[in-house]
């Protein structure tokens, strides 16, 4: 199938180009072909990030920054400037960014072994410095990219390439719940656990991309968006079944919803 | 406002920072490490009544990273680190160079290998010119060897990183960081260059920036190799940069840089009074490597010595540069020992013995 294909809208009937426009792509997001696995979670997440710069009318004023692992090339499908970091260092790249251009918008875009096992240090110490930037970060609880090994939010049992057996809490760790971890430092502003498994979900989570753009121009902190996401490859899963562990086992310990929000006062300027 | 020119007296570490403020420098990203902390006290006291930024990172892993951040958003950037801190900054070096961005980066060596001495050395001289991070790249090496130089190859440094979309790296050391001497700021016209490669927005009149350093195919990859290393070639023919010091009737020659070239002259001077006729290259640029003089000079000289702060490491590059055609010798002490002048040049005389 020619991209193409994909791309043109097939909603003429019968010759009568009259018809309701019930859906279009967001041209905040290149034709570039998604290299990710058929169902996962990236793609949505990367869709609603282009509506939400469309909808926003921010496209000239946003630097994303790129992680490594799945979506090392998140770069090649919006069309806004990016800058893909070494592994972990997004967020000291995003400080870097958002420093010496602070009207513009910047996020960071990390899965869970960029942000929570190697990049650890930067991404605490620029939440904890509030920079005024908003992280991305799809939880899906494994190593992606290198195919399947254990990730620091992998869930105790879990089977993966690294731990064969299931995830043995007492000699491998437990499943980091990043979020909580971050969200009682003062420079974190909104920290929020959403998902993009079902459409309303998806409704939420843009939402929150949403607020983690706008809370920018307050300059009171850092908004974390946490997406717990699936990996239908590596958990050996079809995307349906993927998607039922979400609410059978992932949000069982990764609960959703909002962890920290701005109080009405903090938004007054808004 | 025009700047007059002034003359002070500070430490080499001092006057770089000085030095990066009147060059206009946007940001400063750094971590404190012995002997380069004075860095980041000084501008984190100068900037907020001055221009730029200064921003104490995390760790030098960090601050390497905030440097790649902020010189891919066009920003005239640059860090400061010594030896060990310097290592923990290679990964992000070797991204920089990768990705092209232009920056300075100071490495104010101290004696090592680990933790190693808080004193100064000229042990990092194969890491800074011959890699120290990953895969085929090079910095544009300046070594001064006065607190004038460090003062002055900061502004040399933002000029060159900014004509080559290169990293520029400076090698000092913990005595010429730490010591106080004269140095004079020149009033000077400040030009930046335009950086329209920069994530600075996608603004529609023209295409999105991305800065990678990701080259999955290897077509790709060796395209972006070549041109990394044709710029190399450009570099090599362009900014060779050394000193010649009493080179004309020269019979023997030292070869030395820094901290270590300071030592020679003065041992081109005890040398010359007893009749050897000696003379002294200093490089000035470690890469890339003046070694053309050299080439030249073998065919003059009967031998030549390099003194270093290390266990011997720029004499191989002496080597390479003579091809055989005369004898290279090598003095140094390691490890945070500074040599008199006496000693090297009774060493001199040694290595005269065996020619
Ligand atoms: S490996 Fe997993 S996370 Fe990566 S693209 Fe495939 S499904 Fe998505």
């Amino acid at each position: 199938m020619e991209n193409n294909e994909i791309l043109t809208p097939q909603c003429i009937v019968d010759g009568d180009d009259n018809y309701d426009l019930v859906y279009e792509k967001t041209n905040v997001m290149t034709d570039t072909r998604l290299h990710y696995c058929p169902g996962c979670g990236h793609s949505t997440a990367h869709k609603i990030l282009g509506e939400v710069i469309q909808e926003l009318g921010i496209q000239k004023d946003v630097i994303g920054v790129a992680p490594v692992g799945c979506s090392v090339f998140a770069y090649e499908y919006l069309h806004i400037d990016w800058q893909e970091a070494a592994h972990g260092r997004a967020t000291a790249a995003a400080t870097g960014i958002k420093r010496c251009l602070p009207d513009k918008y910047v996020f960071t875009y990390q899965g869970d072994g960029d942000l929570a096992a190697i990049g650890t240090a930067e991404t605490i110490h620029c939440i904890n410095r509030g920079e005024n930037i908003m992280i991305i970060f799809i939880n899906n609880g494994v190593y992606g990219m290198t195919s399947g090994q254990m990730a620091p939010t992998s869930l105790e049992g879990m089977k993966t390439t690294t731990s064969p057996y299931g995830r043995n809490v007492h000699t491998m760790g437990y499943p980091l719940k990043v979020s909580e971890l971050i969200a009682p430092l003062p420079g974190a502003f909104y920290v929020t656990r959403q998902t993009v498994h079902t459409p309303n979900a998806v409704r939420k989570a843009k939402k929150a991309i949403m607020n983690g753009f706008k809370y920018q121009k307050l300059g009171k902190g850092l908004s974390f968006i946490e997406i717990v996401s699936n990996c239908p490859s590596n958990w050996r899963m079809t995307p349906l079944q993927s998607n039922d562990f979400i609410d059978t086992d992932m949000l069982k310990y990764y609960p959703p919803g909002d962890i920290k929000v701005p109080s009405k006062e903090d938004l007054i300027n808004l | 406002m025009e700047l007059k020119e002034d003359i002070r007296l500070m430490k080499g570490n001092e006057a770089m920072a000085e030095a990066a403020i009147q060059a206009g420098m946007d940001a400063y990203f750094g971590y404190p490490i012995t002997p380069q902390s004075e860095v980041l006290e000084y501008l984190t006291r100068e900037v907020p009544n001055r221009t730029g930024i200064a921003l104490q990172a995390e760790s030098e892993v960090a601050a390497i990273n905030m440097v790649y951040g902020a010189a891919g958003a066009g920003a005239r950037v640059w860090t400061s680190s010594s030896s060990p801190g310097w290592s923990l900054m290679q990964e992000g070096v070797s991204y920089i160079a990768a990705a092209e961005l232009p920056c300075l980066l100071v490495n104010v060596n101290r004696g090592g290998p680990g933790l190693g001495t808080i004193q100064p050395s000229q042990g990092d001289y194969f890491q800074a010119t011959k890699g120290g991070g990953h895969g085929d790249y090079h910095l544009l090496v300046l070594a001064p060897n006065s607190v004038q130089e460090m003062a002055d190859f900061v502004f040399l440094g933002f000029e060159l990183a900014e004509k080559y979309r290169t990293p520029v790296m400076m090698l000092s050391d913990g005595a010429i960081g730490q010591m106080m001497e004269k140095v004079t700021f020149h009033k000077r016209e400040i030009v930046k260059s335009a950086k329209p490669w920069a994530t600075t927005g996608k603004t529609e009149d023209r295409e999105r920036n991305i800065i990678t350093t990701l080259f999955i195919q290897p077509e790709k990859m060796e395209i972006v190799n070549i041109h990394l290393n044709a710029k190399y070639e450009e570099i090599k023919k362009n900014e060779v940069r050394y000193e010649e010091i009493e080179t004309k009737d020269a019979e023997y020659l030292l070869v030395a840089y820094g901290l270590s070239a300071r030592i020679s002259h003065k041992v081109v001077i005890l040398a010359r009074e007893k009749g050897i006729k000696l003379g002294l290259l200093r490089p000035i640029t470690l890469w890339p490597y003046p070694s053309d003089v050299l080439f030249k000079l073998a065919d003059q000289v009967k031998g030549m010595m390099t003194v270093e702060l290390n266990a011997g490491q720029m004499v191989e590059d002496v080597r390479l540069a003579v091809n055989g055609k005369v004898k290279v010798g090598h003095y140094g002490r390691m490890g945070g020992i500074i040599p008199s002048p006496e000693e090297v040049e009774e060493n001199l005389e040694k290595f005269i013995k065996t020619l």
